[in-house]
């Protein structure tokens, strides 16, 4: 296939399709319509197309799932008037648990309730199940057995990611105070 | 608020109301205007929210915790709270309770024998306040990333194809359904060789996957855990997570004998299945 021809190809495959494809996907896609080509050539092919919609109102992005085409970033608050919705604003309380199980995952809801000193809403652990960002992976083998909360690809997508080493790194969770080391300092005692 | 412009022997009015009583004197180490009250006390997210808020606003580190005047002050936030009938939550009471038994036992002398040994009581506090602020950090990134539906939108094309299609059914014959099923095994065979992963891999997620993997089969064997299409860096992430989840007590690293295979599985099967 002549390199003009797979570049309008995967262009028009990424517009159509109704989620984002990765490169797997689209090779297999090819193949099966007879159509040979090898993962380097659609990753470079992908590469191209990346870069002339470089200056574009629409843009070809790379998430957890795959590639897709989205609007530039910085347009949101005026294509958002094109709908009667306003977009979603998510409590302080939703995205502090949120965060919680992104960088501390796998956790459960007694470890959220612990650091944030609040009881975990159901509200917010449904919206969260509901939106396909956190899922249970397992169970923590203490009395009660609880879930155990991990986030999924659509999380990625949703906060434009591919993998969750890209979130903005925060400072690793401190240790169970046992010694003075972690212990505050006796002088501020008096007051 | 006015007070430059109002004359000097005014009764200023009263700033709000404290149990019936006003309060004209603005409290020295409370000072927010009144109208604002309401709205910084509704947007506390919880009291690890407000004693962080408490701490970082005399410009204090979380490990100096003076627990003394923070006391002192979050008390008074909760009496406010309760005098402007917010709804106030079980879980402030539960602090103030914890806060009230951390400062009786700082007021208790210690038996100097002990006192090496003993930890101090605002120990457990200060990680918990550590671990929420460095959340909260967490938290604002999420909310700065750009997210679908607010900052970018999916940009889709509407086609009719689908309709095009389903309108000329071709007839399969069985020979060539065999041939898809050969193809699609073939492909099968193909995307199992070709697993390459060039992205940053994160232990915490691998931990997740590991677990998710240990949902639907019973036990893992380690060597499976490993792909070497992933490079010494894949072997290296999911060595860590095993040793992650080993700590958390969340799996089990079984070895029959010497040499043998060794499988993980979660925790709380391999007892379940010796017992039985």
């Amino acid at each position: 296939m002549q390199k003009q021809q797979l570049k309008q190809l995967l262009e028009a495959l990424l517009f159509v399709a109704e989620a984002p494809l990765s490169v797997a996907q689209l090779c297999d896609y090819l193949l099966e319509h007879g159509r040979d080509v090898s993962r380097k050539q659609v990753r470079e092919t992908i590469d191209e197309l990346q870069q002339d919609y470089q200056e574009r109102g629409v843009q070809l992005q790379r998430v957890a799932s795959g590639y897709r085409f989205q609007t530039r970033a910085e347009l949101g608050g005026i294509i958002a008037g094109l709908w009667q919705e306003k977009p979603p604003r998510y409590s302080q309380a939703l995205l502090e648990t949120l965060a919680l199980i992104a960088y501390r995952q796998p956790i459960t809801r007694g470890d959220i309730e612990e650091i944030r000193g609040v009881s975990v809403s159901s509200q917010i652990m449904k919206t969260l199940q509901e939106r396909g960002w956190v899922k249970v992976v397992g169970h923590r083998e203490v009395p009660g057995r609880p879930q155990l909360y991990a986030t999924t690809n659509e999380f990625l997508d949703y906060f434009n990611l591919t993998d969750l080493a890209e979130l903005p790194a925060i400072p690793e969770p401190p240790t169970k105070a046992t010694n003075a080391e972690t212990a505050p300092k006796e002088s501020e005692n008096a007051q | 608020m006015d007070a430059k412009t109002a004359a000097p022997q005014q009764q200023s009015l009263p700033l709000g109301f404290v149990r019936g009583e006003p309060v004209i004197e603005k409290p020295e180490d409370l000072y927010i205007p009144p109208d604002a009250l309401e709205l910084i006390l509704e947007s506390f997210s919880g009291p690890m929210d407000l004693l962080l808020y408490l701490i970082r606003r005399q410009k204090l580190e979380i490990t100096e915790l003076p627990i003394l005047p923070i006391t002192k002050q979050y008390m008074q936030y909760v009496d406010m709270m309760k005098e402007l009938k917010l709804e106030l939550a079980a879980d402030y009471l539960v602090m103030a309770a914890m806060l009230a038994e951390i400062k009786s036992r700082m007021l208790l002398p210690r038996p100097p024998a002990e006192e090496d040994d003993e930890i101090d009581p605002r120990a457990e506090l200060v990680r918990r306040l550590q671990e929420y602020e460095a959340i909260r950090q967490g938290a604002g990134y999420l909310d700065e990333l750009p997210q679908a539906g607010r900052d970018h939108f999916v940009v889709h094309a509407e086609t009719d194809a689908k309709e095009f299609v389903q309108q000329q059914l071709p007839d399969i014959a069985l020979a060539e359904l065999a041939v898809a099923f050969a193809q699609a095994l073939a492909h099968a065979e193909l995307q199992h060789h070709h697993q390459v992963q060039r992205e940053k891999l994160s232990t915490r997620e691998r931990m997740s996957r590991i677990l998710d993997m240990l949902q639907n089969q019973q036990r893992l064997r380690f060597a499976d855990l490993f792909t070497a299409a992933e490079g010494k860096q894949g072997v290296v992430v999911s060595f860590l997570a095993v040793l992650e989840l080993v700590k958390e007590a969340l799996i089990d690293v079984v070895q029959v004998d010497a040499f043998s295979e060794i499988h993980i599985s979660t925790r709380g099967q391999v007892y379940a299945e010796t017992t039985a």
